[in-house]
C-alpha cells in the first residue's frame, strides 16, 4: 500500500489522549474523543467504545453519521465505574483491582460518554431483559407482513427478533392500524404501520440533505411519520432513507416489489453517473441489475448517495445493447464477424497508418486500465486524443457537475486537457483536409459533437466500441461492443482523484468484451507491447509507466481507493 | 468366516423338484385370482391408489375461500426450493395489484417445473401464507419440457381453494374499525 500517493495534507491531528475501559469484562485503550456525525471530536460514547471493542450492541435509532437521538433504547447497557471513597479516591479491591460500583441503573450506549475505568457489561441477564422488554413493545403494534415487506432480509426489528424476540405475542388486544402505502414523494412509498419511530429519516432529511420535510405528528401509539402538510418529499436524497430505515417503513418505488433482497449478489462497485465516484454496491441476480446501494467510504460519500446516480442502471439491462462484433464489407454493408477477424483487420490497417493519421475520441466514462492502452496506441501513431465533457448542475453534498466518472483519469493519463473537449475541433478538422484517415471511438456519440455524420464519412477506417446503439455505431467500419462498468473490472479517478477499483457484478451480453481485454490485444497487435492479460496485472503495469501513478498497486486501492494528487 | 458351499442333493441336481414347485405356486396364484374373486393388480390408468392423506403429490397453489390468490409472491419457496424447480416473477411497482385488498403483493408469474420438482414439501413447509399444498398428484405427464413447466392460472386452477384464517381481511376489518380513532378535526 502506497501512502506516498495520498494527498490527504490535513495538520496532523493532535494526538488524542487515550483512556482505558473495559467491555465484558476485556480491557481496551479507547480514544478519549471521537468524530461524531459531522466530523467534530466529542467525548467518544458507550457504543462507539463498544464498536472498537468488536462487540455488537443492538441498536435502532443510532446511525454513527446522524445526530444521535436516544429514543428506540434498544442499545441500553449495564456499567460501572470505579468507586470512590470518602477521601474522594478510588476504593481499591484487596486484589489491587479499583472497586466498580456498579450503576444501579442502565443506559444508552449511543448517548453515554465513556470515563476512565469505566466497565460495560453488554451481555448480563439484565442487558438481555432489557432488550426483549424494548422489542416486545417495537412488536406490540408492528404488523407481522414480513411475506409482503420488501425490507425482510435486511430489516433490523426482523434481526433482532431472532435474537432478542420471543415466539408469540402476550399482546391481545388489537394493533393500532395507521395509514399503509402513502405517497411520500416521487421515489418514496411510505408504511406508517411499520414505522418503529427511530427518527433516522427525520434527522437524515433535515440535517444532512438540508430540507426538512419529514416529522411525527399525534401522540403515543397514534405517533405517525409524515411529510409537511403539502409538502412533497423531494429531494436528490431521499432514497438514503429507504437504507438507514431500520424497518420496512420507507420503501423505494423503484424497487418496491422487484425482488427479495436475499436473491440479490451484493458486487462493490462505483457510480459513474458523476465524477464523485460514490462508493455504491450492486445488487444483481441472474445477470440483471435490481439497485444501487451506497457502500460506506468516509474519504468520498460517507454512507449516502444521490438518486440521480442510484436510479441511473436501467440501461444496463436494455434489449438493444451492443452484443455482435460488425464490420462493413466493401460494398459497404454492415456484417456479423468475430473478435479475432475483427481485431486482426483493425491491427493490420493501423499498422499501415501512416504517423499522425489516427485520432482517437475516447470517453470520460473509460477505465484509467483503458485510457492507458488508448494512450499506447496514440503514442504509436503520434495520434489526437480527446475526450468529451458532460456538466450538468451540481448541489453541495455529492452530485458533482462534471458528470463523467473518470475525467480526472483522461487527463492524468494524457488523453485530454484539463479543458476537456478543446482538440475535438482540431480533430475534426484534420478529417476535414484529409490529414487523419482512421479514427478510433469509444463510448462517445461523435455526431453530437464537432464530428457531424459528413465528417465520419471522408475517413477511411471509422473504429468504434460502445455499448448502446448511436448515430457514430451505425456509421462505423469496424463496431466493436464494449461493456458497462457493472460488467467488467477497472479504475476510476474522481474529481479529487481517488483512484477506486469496481467489480464486475453481471455478465455482458452476447460477444461483448470488456474493452481493457480487447485493447490489450490490439495493443499487443499493433505495437508488439505486451502488458498484462489480467486486470491486476494491468493496472499496476500502469501505475508504474504513468506518474500520476507512481507506487500503486491493485491490492494496494482497497475497497475504498487511495488518493493522488491531481 | 468362509461358509464352504454344501453339495447339492440329486434332487437339486435334477432341478426338476424345483420347477415343479415353482408351477405350483404360479397356478395356485392364477386360480385364485380367477376364482377367488380376490385381485392383487390394478387397471392402473384407469383405476387409481388412494393415495394416504399425508401423501407428497405435486405442489398447487390455492385460493382462499373468497376465490383469491392467496400467494404475496414472498418467494421463500423458491428460495428454499432444493432442485431449483420454482421460479417467480414479483408484480415490481407498477404490477397488478393482489386479488386481496390488504396484501399488496401477489406473483406476476409463477411457475413449477415438474422436471425437477422432487415433491419434498419445503415449499409448503415454509410458505407463511399456506398458498402452496402439496396435493394428491402424482403422475404428471406432459409431451414436451415446456409443457411439464406449470404456470400460476394452472397451478391455481389445480389448486382449488383451501380456505383459512385470512389475516389480511381481518387486519382491513380491524383498521376500518379504527378509522375514526384518534378523533379527526
Amino acid at each position: 500500500m502506497s501512502n506516498t500517493a495520498t494527498t490527504e495534507t490535513k495538520p496532523a491531528a493532535p494526538a488524542i489522549e487515550k483512556i482505558k475501559v473495559k467491555v465484558d469484562g476485556r480491557e481496551l485503550e479507547v480514544p478519549k474523543l471521537m468524530p461524531d456525525w459531522q466530523g467534530k471530536l466529542v467525548p467518544t460514547t458507550m457504543i462507539q467504545a463498544c464498536e472498537l471493542a468488536k462487540t455488537d450492541v443492538p441498536h435502532y435509532c443510532y446511525h454513527p453519521k446522524l445526530p444521535v437521538a436516544g429514543n428506540c433504547r434498544m442499545c441500553l447497557v449495564e456499567f460501572g465505574t470505579p468507586a470512590l471513597g470518602p477521601d474522594r479516591k478510588p476504593v481499591i479491591n484487596p486484589d489491587g483491582t479499583p472497586k466498580i460500583a456498579k450503576s444501579p441503573r442502565p443506559a444508552i450506549a449511543c448517548a453515554t460518554p465513556i470515563s476512565p475505568g469505566m466497565e460495560i457489561y453488554t451481555q448480563t441477564p439484565g442487558v438481555k431483559q432489557m432488550r426483549e422488554g424494548v422489542l416486545e413493545f417495537l412488536l406490540i403494534n408492528h404488523p407481522l407482513d414480513c411475506p409482503i415487506c420488501d425490507q425482510a432480509g435486511e430489516c433490523k426489528l426482523q434481526e433482532y427478533s431472532v435474537d432478542y424476540g420471543q415466539s408469540a405475542s402476550r399482546f391481545v388486544e388489537p394493533k393500532v392500524h395507521k395509514p399503509k402505502a402513502v405517497d411520500l414523494g416521487p421515489r418514496i412509498v411510505l408504511d406508517d404501520e411499520r414505522c418503529i419511530l427511530c427518527t433516522r429519516c427525520i434527522r437524515f432529511t433535515k440535517d444532512i440533505a438540508g430540507d426538512d420535510a419529514l416529522g411525527i405528528v399525534n401522540r403515543g401509539s397514534y405517533n405517525t411519520l409524515t411529510a409537511y402538510p403539502g409538502k412533497v418529499f423531494d429531494n436528490n436524497y431521499t432514497l438514503n432513507t429507504v437504507d438507514i430505515c431500520p424497518v420496512g417503513a420507507l420503501t423505494s418505488k423503484d424497487f418496491r416489489f422487484q425482488m427479495r433482497v436475499w436473491f440479490l449478489k451484493e458486487t462493490k462497485s462505483i457510480c459513474t453517473s458523476c465524477a464523485t465516484g460514490c462508493n455504491i454496491i450492486v445488487g444483481s441476480r441472474e445477470e440483471k441489475v435490481y439497485r444501487y446501494t451506497p457502500r460506506e467510504n468516509d474519504a468520498v460519500n460517507a454512507c449516502w448517495m444521490c438518486d440521480h446516480g442510484r436510479l441511473n442502471y436501467k440501461w444496463i439491462g436494455r434489449a438493444d445493447r451492443l452484443a455482435e462484433v460488425r464490420r462493413q464489407t466493401s460494398e459497404g454493408r454492415s456484417e456479423k464477424t468475430t473478435w479475432t477477424v475483427a481485431l486482426n483487420e483493425i491491427a493490420e490497417k493501423l499498422k499501415k497508418a501512416p504517423h499522425g493519421s489516427v485520432a482517437i475520441v475516447a470517453s470520460a466514462r473509460q477505465t484509467n486500465e483503458e485510457f492507458w492502452l488508448l494512450k499506447k496506441l496514440a503514442d504509436k501513431f503520434g495520434a489526437l486524443t480527446d475526450s468529451i465533457g458532460y456538466f450538468g448542475e451540481g448541489d453541495k453534498l455529492l452530485l458533482n457537475v462534471d458528470r463523467t466518472p473518470n475525467r480526472t483519469g483522461a487527463r492524468l493519463i494524457g488523453i485530454c486537457q484539463a479543458n476537456v473537449g478543446i482538440k475535438m475541433m482540431v480533430i475534426a478538422d484534420s478529417i476535414k483536409v484529409g490529414k487523419v484517415k482512421t479514427l478510433i471511438v469509444f463510448g462517445e456519440d461523435v455526431t453530437k459533437s464537432s464530428l457531424d455524420a459528413e465528417l465520419l464519412g471522408k475517413l477511411d477506417t471509422l473504429i468504434v466500441s460502445d455499448i448502446l446503439p448511436n448515430e457514430t455505431t451505425k456509421r462505423a467500419h469496424y463496431l466493436l461492443p464494449g461493456c458497462a462498468h457493472v460488467e467488467k473490472r477497472g479504475t476510476f479517478t474522481n474529481i479529487k482523484g481517488r483512484v477506486q477499483k469496481f467489480m464486475k457484478a453481471v455478465e455482458a451480453p452476447g460477444d461483448a468484451r470488456p474493452e481493457w481485454e480487447f485493447l490489450h490485444d490490439l495493443v499487443y497487435n499493433v505495437t508488439g507491447q505486451d502488458g498484462f492479460l489480467t486486470i491486476e496485472g494491468l493496472f499496476n503495469e500502469m501505475a508504474k509507466d504513468v506518474p500520476a501513478f507512481n507506487g500503486l498497486t491493485w491490492a494496494g486501492l482497497g475497497d475504498t481507493g487511495v488518493t493522488v494528487p491531481t | 468366516m468362509i461358509v464352504n458351499r454344501k453339495p447339492l442333493t440329486l434332487a437339486e441336481r435334477l432341478y426338476l423338484p424345483a420347477i415343479v414347485g415353482g408351477f405350483r405356486v404360479t397356478i395356485r396364484h392364477a386360480l385364485r385370482s380367477l376364482f377367488g374373486g380376490k385381485t392383487v393388480t390394478m387397471e392402473y390408468p384407469e383405476q387409481k391408489w388412494a393415495v394416504p392423506p399425508d401423501y407428497r403429490g405435486a405442489p398447487y397453489l390455492v385460493k382462499d375461500q373468497d376465490g383469491h390468490t392467496k400467494c404475496v409472491s414472498c418467494q421463500l419457496c423458491e428460495f428454499v426450493c432444493p432442485p431449483k424447480a420454482i421460479k417467480i416473477i414479483p408484480p415490481g411497482p407498477a404490477g397488478e395489484l393482489a386479488d386481496r385488498p390488504n396484501a399488496e403483493k401477489m406473483p406476476h408469474e409463477f411457475e413449477i417445473n415438474f422436471l425437477r420438482c422432487i415433491y419434498c414439501g419445503l415449499c409448503q413447509e415454509v410458505c407463511p401464507e399456506e398458498a402452496i399444498f402439496l396435493l394428491k398428484d402424482y403422475s404428471l405427464t406432459g409431451l414436451s419440457r415446456e409443457e411439464m413447466v406449470y404456470g400460476k392460472e394452472k397451478l391455481l386452477a389445480l389448486g382449488g381453494v383451501h380456505g383459512g384464517i385470512q389475516k389480511w381481511k381481518h387486519k382491513l376489518e380491524e383498521a376500518k374499525e379504527q378509522e375514526n380513532f384518534p378523533v379527526k378535526v
